[in-house]
């Protein structure tokens, strides 16, 4: 038994000195603040998928999800915390807030504790981010719109929850759009927090005020509830982006079998979740040249895709990609030529 | 606390045992207290060290402090549902104004305190619940508390962050300053006359108002107290997580009043402890957070499962003090 015990650390120091550093002793955990939308969900099933296939095959030593009872940051402060105590070699984290966490990520950071954050970042400087280019996000919905309307017109925008810096970034994203493209004017902007419901309600009550409008600029989860308001006061329909939740993309499949309707689709992958994953795993592994703040792909529907991606997103979900090592390099590589 | 020694009184006397249960429910929080430590230590040994209490414990000293802010309303017959979001605002004053412009943020936060009192005697001149009143305020201290602080953000105070970070040798700072936070009060409240008046305010209050005391009085300085150590609270929480956030605080509220019931205070009558208050606070803190992280959980019972360790630890509390009736 010994002697298994001790050939087998020979072959792992062998395996490892082919590799940069061997990671499958290290443990990995995501502290994680909220699981209570379809868009947490979904994130926590694609890390669990990828992460479970990490540890069977012996890349990492175990990868374990803890989540906050409440959305409160002291909470979350205090599982990082203890997460420091209980050994794990690097955090992957959705915050509760962008600032109020830093003390306990810098402790980790002084423990020597790798953590990476995502969608929820953080901006203590010791941590790594990985950011969803939003803002192209936004530039790329008008860019999109043009194509669909040639012509131009009036645009109404709906924005996401307010303070928060996703709303911010995606709707400096359309502002820039807009300027590049003045064909476009945006004549109306309510806030739709990201919900059908409240998007529906908001755009019905400034419908009436509205002049014509031949477009919808927004940030996902408000497409088909912007969609019903327009059904319900009879006005025609306008191109709208989606956002790349299910009831969006049955909607546009609806519309394309009615009368060819098209559009374009685009939101954060909640798999984003398993690329934090794989940052973390390649900075145990000891690579260096990672820069702190990842800017990765969203993904992005067209015409021609999204039939096939609708039957793989669950009843109420959102569409989701589960990242591989592979794309986690792509992306660190792309981010070091910038 | 106050407890006789049940020595001293015949065993079959029925005083006998209910002083026996009164000392019971003395020991009770450092008891639970002691079963969550040795429940950590023997799931994660590493955890037992100066370097692990000192992580553990430090989120709970702002946790104690607004424990014992609670108490003090408690004592008196009141509950303070703003508790938390007083503690949100007074980060977020923290975070802003008292480090770029101190006078401003002392200013604000003595003021802060001075609206407490005034809740205080507008609860007894006007014979309001103060349920009501404090529910109806923790609404403006929240509104208050994103108007200073829109966004996330803001930084401590240099000296606020060096007295959190404070490493004294040997004993872990959070132990510290628990010993000397339930030293200070239990002498205030338990130990000096005065003390004895405001705790008689919340047991006996026709008493007191024959004997020529101003109940007016006792309220105010009660609320005035909450305040204080709401601010106390605030400014420790800030110290620990360096920037402030508008709903930094939110949990406290239930925390508080969890932590003072779990300490031996009961809602009526005065009856509260101030050493069982921070013992209290800190227990929850290290059931609620530490102990499930170190259970290994699966991530779908992680929020049930944190529940469940409140209720038993509070289930245990009810059970002995039932026993004295």
């Amino acid at each position: 038994m010994k002697k298994l015990l001790v050939l087998g650390a020979l072959a792992a120091m062998l395996a490892s000195g082919t590799a940069l550093a061997d990671t499958s002793g290290k443990k990995i955990a995501f502290s994680n603040n909220y699981a209570g939308n379809s868009w947490r969900q979904a994130m926590l099933d694609s890390y669990g998928i990828v992460t479970k296939k990490a540890v069977d095959d012996k890349v990492v030593g175990a990868a374990d999800v803890f989540t906050t009872a409440d959305k409160e940051v002291p909470t979350q402060a205090a599982q990082v915390q203890n997460l420091i105590l209980q050994g794990y070699d690097a955090i992957v984290i959705n915050a509760a807030s962008p600032d109020a966490l830093n003390g306990a990520i810098k402790q980790a950071c002084d423990a020597g504790i790798t953590v990476v954050s995502f969608d929820g970042t953080v901006t203590e400087p010791c941590a790594y981010r990985v950011v969803v280019d939003f803002k192209d996000m936004g530039k790329q919905e008008v860019e999109q719109m043009a194509k669909f309307q040639p012509k131009g017109g009036n645009l109404l925008e709906i924005r996401g929850l307010a303070g928060t810096s996703i709303d911010d970034a995606i709707h400096a994203g359309i502002l820039e759009g807009v300027a590049a493209h003045p064909e476009f004017k945006i004549v109306g902007s309510v806030t739709g927090d990201w919900d059908q419901t409240t998007a529906q309600k908001a755009v019905a009550t400034i419908l009436p005020s509205l002049p014509d409008v031949v477009g919808i600029v927004d940030q996902g989860g408000d497409g088909y509830g912007a969609a019903q308001a327009f059904a319900a006061a009879g006005k025609p329909r306008p191109t709208i982006i989606m956002g790349n939740r299910q009831d969006e993309l049955k909607w546009w499949k609806e519309q394309k079998e009615k009368d060819g309707y098209k559009t374009w689709s685009a939101s954060i992958a909640p798999g984003v979740s398993t690329l934090a994953f794989w940052v973390a795993q390649q900075v145990l592994d000891g690579r260096k040249d990672i820069p702190h703040d990842l800017l990765v792909p969203y993904l992005a529907f067209t015409q021609d895709d999204f039939e096939a991606a609708l039957p793989n997103i669950k009843e109420g979900g959102v569409a989701t990609h589960e990242y591989t090592q592979e794309d986690a390099i792509a992306a660190i590589k792309a981010n070091i030529k910038q | 606390m106050t407890a006789i020694t049940p020595g001293t009184l015949p065993k079959s006397s029925p005083r006998g045992s209910a002083a026996r249960a009164r000392m019971l429910r003395g020991l009770l929080p450092a008891l639970s207290l002691a079963l969550v430590l040795i429940a950590i230590a023997w799931l994660n040994p590493r955890a037992i060290s100066y370097f692990g209490f000192n992580l553990m414990l430090n989120l709970a000293i702002p946790i104690a402090l607004a424990t014992i802010a609670q108490m003090y309303v408690i004592a008196g017959n009141e509950l303070d549902l703003s508790i938390g979001t007083f503690v949100g605002f007074v980060g977020c004053v923290t975070a802003t104004w008292l480090r770029d412009a101190p006078l401003i943020g002392i200013l604000v936060l003595i003021g802060s305190i001075g609206v407490y009192a005034l809740l205080g005697a507008l609860i007894h001149l006007r014979n309001l619940p103060s349920i009501v009143v404090t529910l109806g305020m923790s609404f403006v201290w929240q509104g208050l508390a994103i108007l200073v602080l829109p966004k996330p953000g803001g930084k401590a105070p240099d000296w606020l962050l060096s007295i959190m970070s404070f490493k004294p040798p040997y004993i872990p700072f959070p132990i510290l300053a628990a010993l000397l936070i339930a030293a200070v009060v239990h002498f205030g409240l338990m130990r000096t006359s005065y003390g004895v008046i405001l705790r008689g305010s919340g047991g006996n209050a026709a008493a007191l108002r024959r004997a020529g005391w101003s109940l007016l009085r006792t309220k105010v300085v009660l609320f005035a107290l909450t305040g204080l150590f709401g601010v106390l609270s605030g400014m420790a929480l800030i110290g620990i997580t360096t920037s402030a956030d508008a709903n930094i605080g939110n949990g406290y509220t239930l925390l508080s009043i969890a932590g003072v019931i779990l300490g031996g205070g009961e809602f009526v009558g005065g009856r509260v402890s101030p050493i069982g208050a921070v013992l209290g606070a800190l227990t929850l803190a290290l059931a609620a957070s530490p102990l499930l992280t170190f259970m290994h959980i699966p991530p779908d019972w992680q929020v049930a499962a944190n529940g469940a360790i409140l209720i038993i630890v509070l289930a245990a509390r009810v059970l002995i003090s039932r026993r004295e009736r």
